[in-house]
């Protein structure tokens, strides 16, 4: 079995979420938000509520969609805001363009809706991260494998979905270390081919793991 | 100085099983870091209502992961609960006119604690507006404080507020159940949702035996539809207005209600509005108005795991633990579009909100009639307060906040 020179480090993450001074009562307002609010708030709607969600699997992206949808009464903006993938996106800047694009258009499309009062308003908010190291290493497929058994949600979704931000690639930190450090760019690839929308953490690390299996089997 | 009783430890694995192991090990490495530093939690009551129950649970927890927490609860006269109840339903919007004497009761029971009290931990977590001026005996000795609001801020008596701000700008950070409740504050404000414990005696999973016992003590019919509201008696809760919803759905469905709740020392409006319950229910056999006692969490897990459907159409709400507890045990769950209520009741995905006594009864109707989507409805409820609203994520914010206090973020 290859060992990697480099190890695999887990790490546990952890996230709090700030209250911002912004919010929204029209989709109007939603876009000025957009615009204006911090990186971490777009990551906070978009990466991170994606994240604490995931055991919904039927219509759930972001808060901007879902909010649009339930509060907001505008199921075509809502669809078309809950179709971003943000695996498509290694930047928050890229993100923040397409949401606003998005909601600038509807705005433009539809002045009268844009200035609808909404049943409850949209609040601005932060995710605060803070990290520390799992005490967990692999250096083996076989180690790598146990690591991955042994995350937690937010662990998991740190290493395999927000990482991309991190590594400003089109990858995850999984997929990035099963390549570079231990050459399996096949099991890298169908890593990345795992959709996150259809299927819960728990389903994806399952997927993952089997996966792993396939490749272990080859060995 | 009080030292509030605190429930006995349960380890850390037994959790695991619900949760994982490495939902466990996360919270160990978070820890870690920690290990050995002072915590103080204080707040103003030791039984009863929900900080008191969180508290309770996760001093045990703390201790398991090593840490060093201590809880204290303040003490005061009766005139004290008086104004702090009158300041609590003013700060939910009430009418209510402050005197100069209620402001002098509040300052002169937080001057007394003060010299009462250690507050001398490295972090210090003060819970609502009880205690918040205590605040003034604050070291100079780079110790965090920080202000944990439980209750609903949005629309607040001015007056009342006014009064309270300068102490909470005295503190590091605060924390609110909701976005919506957050004031425009010099200090940082973080979302923290409350928690409810799987493995407490009002969560953990009962013999169908025991349920069937509770039912035949409260008279009870188990072969019809029970609809529950489990909250203390208290005009916020709007118990009446559940009652009235109830009616529109016995048009409908042969039912029953059953309203239960227990009062808190905190709390002296209760059997004021305990006895308005009993004249709406005009002594309908169906509608079971039951004042449990405090320490009666074995009861109250009967009575949600055997409803039908779980009711909570308060008016105003701080977080309403009660609906994450029904959550919890995969019930339906029709509640209030207010304070931390949709955080938890996600419309459509995990339970069903409504906005009056009509859309209440509507609501209502509609799982009753489709008790496919309910089920459904409660599977994903289920799922929301695991990854959400138990105590180990409680827990988890707690750590987060004092790495992030301890590193200046």
């Amino acid at each position: 079995m290859t060992t990697a020179e480099t190890p695999f480090n887990f790490f546990a993450v952890s996230y709090l979420t700030r209250i911002g001074n912004q919010s929204a009562g029209t989709i109007g307002e939603l876009l000025q938000g957009l615009q204006q609010c911090s990186d971490a708030s777009i990551f906070h709607h978009t990466f991170q509520t994606l994240g604490e969600h995931h055991f919904l699997t039927e219509n759930f992206s972001n808060d901007f969609a879902q909010w649009a949808m339930a509060d907001a009464n505008r199921n075509d903006l809502g669809e078309q805001l809950a179709s971003l993938d943000v695996r498509d996106y290694v930047s928050i800047a890229a993100l923040r363009e397409d949401l606003c694009r998005m909601v600038g258009d509807f705005c433009a499309a539809y002045p009268e809706f844009a200035s609808q009062e909404a049943l409850e308003r949209f609040y601005f908010c932060e995710s605060v991260e803070v990290t520390v190291p799992l005490g967990l290493q692999a250096r083996t497929l076989d180690e790598f494998r146990q690591g991955i058994l042994r995350l937690s949600h937010a662990g998991f979704y740190f290493h395999f979905i927000s990482s991309r931000l991190r590594l400003q690639l089109q990858t995850n930190d999984f997929s990035h270390w099963l390549a570079d450090s231990l050459g399996l760019e096949t099991l890298a690839e169908s890593f990345n081919h795992i959709d996150i929308y259809t299927n819960t953490l728990e389903s994806t690390r399952a997927k993952m793991l089997r996966l792993i299996d396939r490749e272990r089997r080859k060995s | 100085m009080i030292d509030a009783g605190i429930s006995s430890r349960i380890p850390l694995e037994e959790y695991a099983r619900l949760l994982g192991q490495g939902e466990i090990e996360e919270l160990r490495a978070l820890a870690k870091p920690l290990r050995g530093r002072s915590i103080e939690m204080i707040n103003s009551t030791a039984v009863g209502g929900g900080v008191a129950e969180i508290l309770c649970r996760l001093l045990p927890l703390g201790e398991e992961l090593g840490l060093n927490m201590k809880w204290d609860v303040m003490t005061a006269g009766e005139d004290f609960f008086e104004v702090t109840k009158s300041f609590h339903n003013a700060l939910h919007g009430a009418p209510y006119h402050a005197t100069a004497r209620d402001f002098e009761i509040f300052r002169a029971y937080n001057e007394r604690n003060r010299t009462r009290l250690p507050l001398d931990a490295e972090f210090v977590v003060i819970h609502d507006p009880q205690p918040v001026a205590l605040i003034e005996a604050r070291m100079n000795n780079g110790n965090h404080w920080a202000w944990r609001c439980h209750i609903d801020l949005s629309r607040p008596n001015q007056a009342v507020w006014d009064f309270l701000e300068p102490f909470v700008a005295g503190y590091d950070a605060s924390m609110f159940s909701s976005p919506e409740f957050a004031r425009n504050l010099p200090i940082p404000q973080y979302l923290f949702y409350p928690a409810i414990d799987p493995l407490s005696e009002k969560n953990c999973e009962l013999k169908p035996e025991f349920i069937a016992g509770v039912l035949a003590q409260y008279n009870i019919d188990p072969q019809r539809p029970i609809l529950t509201q489990i909250s203390r008696f208290d005009r916020l809760k709007d118990p009446v207005g559940v009652i009235r919803a109830y009616r529109i759905v016995k048009r409908y469905f042969d039912c029953q209600l059953v309203l239960a709740g227990g009062g808190a020392p905190d709390d002296p409006e209760g059997a004021m509005v305990l006895k308005e319950v009993l004249r709406e229910a005009e002594n309908d056999p169906d509608i079971k108005v039951l004042d449990l006692p405090a320490s009666a969490p074995l009861e109250v897990n009967a009575l949600q795991r055997a409803s039908t459907i779980v009711i909570q159409k308060s008016l105003r709400e701080g977080f309403g633990l009660t609906v994450s507890e029904a959550l919890w045990k995969k019930k339906p769950v029709v509640a209030s579009a207010v304070g931390g209520i949709p955080t938890q009741v996600i419309h459509k995905q995990t339970g069903l909100l409504a906005h009056s006594v009509e859309g209440t009864a509507y609501q209502i109707r509609f799982l009753l009639s489709h008790p496919e989507i309910a089920a459904k409805l409660g599977e994903s409820g289920h799922q929301h307060v695991k990854e959400n609203f138990l105590i180990t994520q409680k827990l988890k914010r707690y750590l987060t906040l004092f790495l992030a206090l301890a590193a200046g973020k």
